[in-house]
């Protein structure tokens, strides 16, 4: 057995080690680090066609994330697709006129939603709803339409 | 037919009492952890001989593992095109599956085996009833501080294994085969949750941690106390914990990946 010293700097080192090896995972690896957790507001989307959406898709303003997708159910009076989407609070001039639209990051990537910021002055408070939305492009559909046209044109 | 009968019956006894004092044993040394507090000492000699000792082979290990992840990950995603994934594949496969499980492995069979052996050897040269002759009590001072060692070590080991491979990945991904640095990090930063992936992967390592530790010490304490016994019961640990590790190891994916 070593000098009794010597051991505890080698256990120290090792725990201090391990637990820097975890904070790693967490701060460098995870997306704990992103603002996930920080404070926020709520705005409600309503689509005809939400895709393949899912929670935690991002939301994005030009390109930049600014949020994500927190909740989607389906509205069964209307048969809509109602996102509900978490903001930044540091992002709390979004315009009421505002379009949010569902796009593909790629072609084979995930989706996510895009805000293109209208003109109002009147900003999205919490539960704010988006009234321009445009759906998913859903590519079995844009396919078949494309192939019906294109037999179509040949008659 | 008499006589197989016979052998079952025996064997699902002998199965169920070793059973039966394995959860008696483990309630002992639970009990010894609480002594353990005002005697920090034990824990700190432990926590070198399996914690220390196992961090060589661990980050070694994490580093080539998750070196050969790139490598393949590489090979098999660039074919789709999307080498940019490669960060979340290696960190995925790591945090979730291969850093507690390659990890507990390695663990078994570096400490594991270790602690088996050390504890069968004082068994068979009646160190243990020595210790009962002189009224302390083997458990709480032998046995339990090995436990909260190895409870404690695992998780760091394993947070330790998936940080090196995740580093290992890097190095060859964006460093020999020319994967984009910045979209292996943020590729990954954005796939891989905190609670869904992190969390869960280190409550696995402390299940299995547990559970090695454990057989370890049962199988020491438990040991027939012969040479020949020593060893069989060494091999018992390894062979009862990989298996332990590995199907334990299903139900916790199961129960814990089951809904996206």
């Amino acid at each position: 057995m070593q000098h009794s010293s010597t051991q505890d700097t080698l256990v120290g080192l090792f725990v201090a080690a391990g637990i820097a090896g975890l904070f790693f995972l967490a701060l460098h690896v995870s997306n704990l680090g992103s603002f996930v957790e920080q404070q926020g507001y709520t705005i409600i989307a309503r689509f005809e066609n939400s895709g393949g959406l899912k929670p935690k898709s991002p939301v994005s303003a030009a390109g930049v994330k600014i949020g994500q997708v927190s909740d989607i159910s389906f509205d069964p009076k209307t048969y809509e697709s109602v996102v509900k989407m978490r903001i930044n609070a540091k992002y709390n001039s979004i315009p009421d006129d505002t379009t949010a639209s569902i796009f593909t990051a790629g072609l084979l990537g995930e989706q996510y939603v895009s805000l293109e910021p209208g003109g109002s002055n009147e900003y999205l408070k919490e539960n704010g709803t988006i009234e321009i939305t445009q759906s998913a492009i859903i590519l079995e559909k844009a396919i078949g339409q494309f192939l019906f046209k294109s037999a179509e044109e040949k008659k | 037919m008499m006589a197989f009968i016979q052998t079952l019956g025996r064997n699902t006894r002998s199965s169920f009492t070793k059973l039966g004092r394995a959860s008696f044993f483990l309630l002992h040394v639970l009990t010894g952890v609480i002594d353990l507090l005002p005697r920090p000492r034990l824990l700190i000699n432990q926590l070198y001989s399996v914690g220390v000792l196992s961090f060589l082979i661990i980050t070694i290990s994490g580093l080539f593992v998750g070196m050969v992840l790139g490598l393949q990950g590489y090979y098999i995603l660039s074919d789709f095109g999307a080498e940019e994934t490669l960060g979340v594949m290696v960190a995925a496969s790591l945090v979730r599956e291969l850093g507690p499980v390659v990890s507990a492995l390695l663990f078994a069979g570096r400490a594991g085996s270790a602690l088996t052996a050390e504890i069968g050897l004082m068994k068979a040269t009646e160190q243990l009833s020595g210790m009962e002759m002189m009224a302390v009590d083997p458990i709480k001072r032998i046995i339990s501080p090995r436990f909260l060692a190895g409870l404690i070590s695992m998780p760091l080991l394993a947070g330790l294994f998936s940080a090196i491979g995740i580093l290992g990945g890097q190095i060859v991904g964006s460093g020999l085969l020319g994967v984009d640095d910045g979209a292996y990090w943020s590729q990954m930063h954005a796939k891989i949750d905190f609670y869904d992936d992190i969390v869960n992967g280190v409550i696995k390592s402390l299940v299995f941690g547990f559970v090695t530790t454990w057989i370890a010490l049962f199988e020491g304490y438990d040991t027939i106390p012969t040479s020949e016994g020593v060893s069989r019961a060494t091999t018992r640990t390894v062979v009862n914990s990989a298996f332990s590790i590995l199907a334990l190891d299903f139900i916790l994916t199961a129960l814990m990946f089951g809904d996206d």
